[in-house]
C-alpha cells in the first residue's frame, strides 16, 4: 500500500487559516489501512481543527466526507454535490488523491493534510516498512523475494557493499543489509548459484528516469 | 473564574473504575459532582475521537479510568486506552492546549477511596487550569442560534 503520515498540525492550520468552510476528505484505501487518512482520522483532524479555531474565539465549518478512492475520477465525481459550499478542500489522501481532486475541481483551493511516504507493507500492528520503489522492472524473481532496490540503502544490484556488518547496514543498526538477507534466503532455498549471476547495469527509465510514467491498457481504454 | 466549577467527563471501565465509584458510594465516601461518569465495557472501547468530542462539546477535563495494568478483563484494553490518551495529549499540545486536561488513570474495583481521591485531585487540577478554552465560543454560538 501507499503509506502516509499526518502533517504537523501547525502546517495544516496555516494552510486553512484564510478559510471558514472546509471540505475535509478522507480516502478508504491505503491511507485508511495505514491509519493516516481514513474516516477515523478525518473525524479526529476535524475535531482538532475546530478546537484550535474555538480557542481563538472563531468558528470553522468542516464538512467530513470519506471517498472510496480519491485517485479514481468516478469516486471524486461524488464531490460535485458538496464541493461548491466549501472555500477550500483539505485532503487526507496520498499525493495521487490530492492531485485527482485538484485536477477535477481546478478552481478549488486544495491542500494536503498528510505527507505521502512510501510503498510499504505492514510489519506488525502500527509499523510499516518500505518494500517497493516501483522501479518498473521487478527483480524479486532472482533475488529470493527480497528487493535490493528498495531495501538496500544504495539500491545495489550486486551486493553487498563494504558497509555491511553483521547483517546490518552501515546507515544504522535498525536497517538489515538487504544483500545479506538475499544471500541467507538463497542459501536456505538451495539457490546459491543465483548469487553468482551478475546483474548488468540496468535501464532506469522504467523507474522514472525518463520522466513521469504512464500505463496505457489498450484493451481497457474507452 | 472564581466561581468556575469544572465539568469533567470520566470514561470508566465497567469492571474496575465504575465499580470503584459504586464502592465509594457504598462506603459513603463523597466525590465531586463535577465528574460525570460514562460507563464503558472496557477502556479499550474509548477511542481518541470520544475524548476529542467531549472537549469539543465543552468538557473542561476528560479522564479515562481503567483497570490496573496487567489486570484488564479483556487482556489489554487499558494499555490501548493509555496509548490513545497519549495520542490525544500530543494532538492537544500541537494546537496549544494543556495536555493535562486529558489523563489515563488505573484502579481496581475495590479502590473506592482511590476513585474518590482521583476525582478530587483531577477536579482541582482542572480548576487550576481554568475553563476549557472553547467554552466561551460555544456559549456565543448557542446564543447566536437562539
Amino acid at each position: 500500500m501507499i503509506t502516509a503520515e499526518q502533517k504537523p498540525m501547525q502546517e495544516i492550520i496555516q494552510y486553512i487559516a484564510p478559510y471558514d468552510k472546509i471540505l475535509l476528505i478522507g480516502c478508504n484505501e491505503c491511507v485508511t489501512v495505514c491509519a493516516a487518512g481514513g474516516r477515523k482520522e478525518v473525524g479526529l483532524l476535524a475535531s482538532a481543527l475546530k478546537l484550535d479555531r474555538l480557542k481563538h474565539g472563531k468558528t470553522i465549518d468542516i464538512k467530513e466526507i470519506t471517498l472510496e478512492r480519491q485517485c479514481d475520477p468516478e469516486y471524486v465525481e461524488e464531490l460535485v454535490a458538496t464541493i461548491d459550499d466549501a472555500d477550500a478542500v483539505l485532503s487526507m489522501a496520498c499525493g495521487c488523491g490530492v492531485q485527482t481532486i485538484a485536477e477535477r475541481f481546478n478552481k478549488k483551493h486544495v491542500y494536503p493534510a498528510v505527507n505521502t511516504k512510501f510503498m510499504g507493507a505492514s510489519q506488525s500492528q502500527g509499523v510499516w516498512v518500505e518494500r517497493c520503489q516501483g522501479c518498473g522492472d521487478c527483480m524479486l524473481g532472482i533475488t529470493a523475494g527480497i528487493c535490493p532496490v528498495s531495501r538496500c540503502s544504495k539500491s545495489l544490484l550486486n551486493g553487498p557493499c563494504g558497509g555491511t556488518s553483521n547483517g546490518q547496514c552501515e546507515i544504522g543498526p535498525e536497517t538489515d543489509c538487504a544483500w545479506v538477507l538475499i544471500w541467507e534466503r538463497l542459501k536456505a532455498l538451495g539457490l546459491e548459484s543465483r548469487y553468482e549471476e551478475l546483474v548488468e547495469a540496468r535501464d532506469w527509465r522504467p523507474a522514472g528516469g525518463a520522466g513521469p510514467r504512464k500505463i496505457i491498457r489498450e484493451d481497457l481504454v474507452l | 473564574m472564581e466561581n468556575f466549577e469544572p465539568e469533567i467527563v470520566a470514561f470508566c471501565c465497567h469492571y474496575c473504575a465504575y465499580t470503584a465509584a459504586d464502592m465509594a458510594g457504598s462506603k459513603r465516601i463523597s466525590y465531586p459532582s463535577n465528574v460525570k461518569i460514562i460507563r464503558v465495557p472496557c477502556t479499550g472501547k474509548v477511542d481518541a475521537i470520544h475524548i476529542m468530542k467531549a472537549l469539543e462539546k465543552g468538557a473542561d477535563g476528560v479522564y479515562v479510568a481503567g483497570c490496573l495494568e496487567g489486570d484488564c478483563h479483556f487482556k489489554n484494553g487499558n494499555t490501548r486506552a493509555k496509548q490513545r490518551v497519549a495520542r490525544v495529549q500530543k494532538f492537544l499540545e500541537e494546537i496549544g492546549w494543556e495536555k493535562e486536561r486529558v489523563e489515563m488513570i488505573n484502579m481496581s474495583a475495590g479502590m473506592g477511596e482511590r476513585f474518590a481521591r482521583t476525582a478530587h485531585e483531577f477536579t482541582e487540577k482542572i480548576r487550576e487550569l481554568g475553563p476549557n478554552p472553547v467554552k466561551q465560543s460555544i456559549k456565543t454560538e448557542i446564543q447566536a442560534l437562539a
